[in-house]
């Protein structure tokens, strides 16, 4: 099957978009963004998650977390491209809610294709967040690596660096059973579930080590690494697009700066040394946001190549982001060092995101294999 | 199905079985010489007379000018230039040696000048019979190519030209150039008219063209002087002090972004169908790896070159997908975006890839065309210098940036 030269972005992706561009403007406008998340300066502040559930109580009820829930599961089933457009979004306005983190179990468990999947998502559509606990204490992206195990039905071990844990009612685990390594679904407040906060640099996320001991869990699929081969891609895609649309805020705000800061009697704008990396950041914005939709839409309707493409969004997105970061704080000059200015907001998320499920070396060097083929032994 | 032929008006989805039909049975026979990288690289007559065979015979078939109207010796078509291209890349046909022709002065003639002129002047461009050259850059006129001092002064119905410019490429081939000149000294941009003047009918006489060397040794561009250059008022393009505008017209087809589609062929084996399509040669990094050494082992198990080189596959990717995103409805931030980001990505991706290349090649990354052990012929060296050529020409990449931060997100004007 081929790509839809539009890449499946029509009038529905559209209003989408709009409508969510609309939504985070109104209810989440970055002063009260920071006014929310960056109450308190100091490094050892609590670590209590800093969002509003009623703002995404009425995000669930826009029907925004079931977007990618299949349609055999009762869910919207709309494609990936429209779910980005929404993710975005997100990016584009620093969100903090556990919709990534919903959308992402989403797409591992409709690559399950289990009956406790499918009933897994139906929670989902019944409002219930969910975040994937797959990474072990060395932070390893690879698909069977895990520092949890099960046992007669039983989860032990922890799971680091897990998403939005302080938002969500539930996460999908991947475990090892036996010679092999499978995905498990828990509720947060299981008995043995203790969630323990990290205190990271972002203020738009919460992150934490879950431990478990002994926890009840259901199984959703006995073989993970054939889920996530088909899911990842998804979570990658839209990793890509938040980055995306945070560097595109990154980029507006700076070059509004530009336009009325005033130095040497002209606005610095003016100045090459400030212009040209400003389009350069223009650029790296654009060529991401085209490899993102590009992935999307692999996903949609070109699977076998879905993997390559959004490691290529991925990893640009990542350096697209990082760049953005920097030359957005280095032009505010020593207003954009200070805490009071909200580009710093942006340039910890994107820190954030750059690491999250591979960075771009990462995602170049899995994509070195598919294309020259691995490194001989 | 291609996937641009799923697209197809009835009109393109006709043309396109006509094109495929008729490349079927009029693929030219190998050259008979070694052909340059690109026209612009054409350095001896049988390249040219070779290359210009083909153009004339696509020209014949109605594979170039589609779009043109009749009544100029064009296809009178529809949106169907870039089908005639993409069927062309598909067979990798050889390229067209008529470029600036093609590219920049046809449409031009087709906005500006007078209808008894299109009829003229455009069928023997499209058939490549007359070769075009651009005279705009100057000794003292480049970036800010308004400041040109090449005089025309008015002698009843004549005009009378004096000056000189440079870097014209092409212009040691050329029957006819597009001539930006000053009609009046008072005025910068206002005092500016824009001419179509014969070239080779003058030279020895009131023209000279005289061959510049480039870094890499060939030749290719020229400085042309005139003296005395006599040429009637009917050959003036729009109005007198309007040649800015005029030039406009050009500058905007040079850089892709104008209204007409550039009829193209072939070229390096581009192909339409997806997979192998490799504009700028990133694809061809990994057979070079695979073919080089670095540590006592091939190259491509390198972690550093493995990761160069994914770097520029996914930079040539993403400048595809970008000419995609183009054409879809509410996926641009701004029309101009990614237009103007064109020249930009393709000359410095191409520049970046050659330069890994010979990077790549490690030692005998030394060896130039003339050595028979070069690895791929010494190409890749030779076209890490000629990129060069690329990020300067047709507005310098600097100047490309002013643009976009002006144009685009609206920074103050830097001059
Ligand atoms: C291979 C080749 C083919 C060409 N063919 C033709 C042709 O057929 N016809 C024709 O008319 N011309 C042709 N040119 C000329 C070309 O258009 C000019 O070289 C180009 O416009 C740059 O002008 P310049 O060489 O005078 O450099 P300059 O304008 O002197 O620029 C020198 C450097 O300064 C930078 N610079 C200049 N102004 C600014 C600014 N405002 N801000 C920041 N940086 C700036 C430039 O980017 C460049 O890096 C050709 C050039 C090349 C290399």
């Amino acid at each position: 099957m081929a790509q839809p030269t539009n890449f499946g972005f029509g009038e529905e992706e559209v209003m989408l978009r709009d409508s969510a561009r609309k939504f985070f403007a109104d209810k989440l406008p970055t002063e009260r963004l920071h006014a929310l998340v960056g109450d308190d300066p100091d490094p050892h502040r609590s670590l209590e998650a800093r969002w509003d559930p009623a703002l995404w109580q009425q995000m669930m009820e826009l029907g925004w977390a079931m977007l990618a829930v299949p349609e055999r599961a009762g869910g919207m089933g709309l494609g990936a491209v429209a779910v980005v457009a929404l993710c975005e979004e997100v990016g584009r306005a620093a969100f903090p809610a556990p919709l990534l983190a919903t959308l992402n179990a989403t797409y591992i468990l409709a690559a399950c294709g289990s009956a406790a999947a499918d009933q897994a998502m139906a929670e989902i559509i019944g409002g219930t967040a969910v975040s994937f606990a797959a990474i072990n204490r060395q932070g390893s992206w690879e698909y069977p690596d895990t520092d949890v195990t099960v046992a007669d039905g039983s989860l032990s071990g922890q799971a680091c660096y897990v998403q939005d844990a302080q938002k969500v009612q539930h996460f999908v685990v991947k475990a090892r059973c036996g010679s092999g390594t499978g995905l498990y679904w828990v509720a947060a407040d299981a008995v043995g579930v203790t969630i323990i906060p990290d205190a990271i640099v972002d203020l738009t996320r919460d992150q934490a080590r879950v431990e478990f001991s002994d926890v009840a869990a259901i199984e959703l699929s006995d073989d993970a690494v054939a889920a996530l081969n088909q899911a990842m891609p998804a979570l990658w895609t839209l990793q890509a697009a938040d980055m995306v649309g945070a560097a595109e805020w990154q980029l507006q705000t700076t070059v509004e700066y530009a336009k009325v800061r005033k130095q040497f009697d002209r606005e610095l704008g003016f100045f090459q040394a400030v212009k040209h990396p400003l389009v350069n950041v223009m650029v790296a914005i654009d060529q991401s946001k085209s490899l993102v939709y590009n992935a999307a839409c692999a996903i949609d309707s070109e699977p076998g190549k879905a993997a390559r493409f959004a490691h290529m969004a991925n990893a640009s997105a990542s350096d697209a982001a990082a760049f953005a970061s920097s030359r957005s704080v280095q032009f505010h000059g020593g207003i954009g060092f200070t805490w009071e200015c909200y580009i710093h907001l942006y340039f910890k998320r994107q820190l954030h995101n750059q690491a999250l499920w591979g960075d771009a070396a990462y995602h170049r060097t899995k994509l070195a294999d598919m294309v020259i083929g691995p490194v001989a032994a | 199905m291609s996937e641009s032929a799923r697209k197809d008006t009835p009109e393109q989805a006709e043309f396109r079985q006509y094109c495929r039909a008729w490349l079927q049975d009029n693929l030219p026979p190998d050259p008979p010489v070694r052909l340059p990288l690109s026209p612009l690289e054409i350095t001896t007559s049988e390249q040219l007379d070779y290359l210009q065979a083909w153009q004339k015979k696509t020209y014949d078939a109605g594979l170039i000018g589609c779009d043109y109207p009749l009544e100029c010796g064009g296809g009178g078509r529809r949106d169907c230039q870039r089908v005639a291209n993409a069927e062309m890349a598909a067979v990798k046909t050889p390229f067209l040696p008529n470029v600036i022709g093609l590219g920049m002065a046809a449409p031009t003639v087709l906005f500006h000048a007078r209808e008894e002129k299109k009829a003229e002047l455009l069928p023997r461009l499209f058939s490549g019979e007359d070769i075009w050259c651009q005279g705009f850059s100057e000794p003292g006129a480049g970036s800010d190519l308004a400041s040109v001092q090449t005089f025309a002064e008015k002698q009843g119905d004549k005009w009378i030209i004096n000056g000189h410019k440079v870097w014209t490429s092409l212009a040691h081939f050329a029957d006819w150039m597009i001539l930006l000149l000053r009609t009046d000294k008072s005025h910068k941009y206002d005092g500016l008219s824009y001419f179509v003047v014969p070239i080779r009918s003058e030279l020895g006489k009131s023209v000279t063209v005289r061959p510049l060397i480039k870094m890499t040794g060939e030749t290719g561009f020229n400085e042309v002087i005139f003296d005395n250059l006599e040429v009637d008022d009917s050959y003036r393009l729009d109005e007198v002090g309007k040649g800015w505008q005029v030039a406009m017209t050009t500058l905007a087809h040079e850089r892709g972004a104008g209204e007409m589609v550039t009829p193209r062929s072939g070229g390096k084996g581009k192909s339409d169908d997806k997979e192998a399509a490799s504009v700028f040669g990133s694809s061809a990094l990994v057979d070079l790896a695979r073919s080089s050494f670095r540590n006592g082992k091939t190259a491509a198990d390198d972690p550093v070159i493995r990761d160069r080189i994914m770097r520029e596959i996914i930079r040539e990717e993403g400048f595809k997908q970008s000419s995609r995103r183009a054409r879809v409805q509410g996926l641009q931030d701004h029309p101009m975006r990614i237009p103007l980001q064109n020249k930009l990505l393709m000359t410095e991706i191409m520049q970046d890839v050659a330069e890994l290349a010979t990077e790549i090649e490690g030692a005998a990354g030394s060896l130039s065309v003339a050595d028979p052990n070069a690895p791929a012929a010494g190409r890749w060296p030779l076209a890490y210098m000629n990129s060069f050529g690329m990020t300067i020409a047709a507005g310098a990449n600097e100047v490309q940036r002013n643009i976009l931060g002006e144009r685009v997100l609206g920074l103050p004007k830097s001059k």
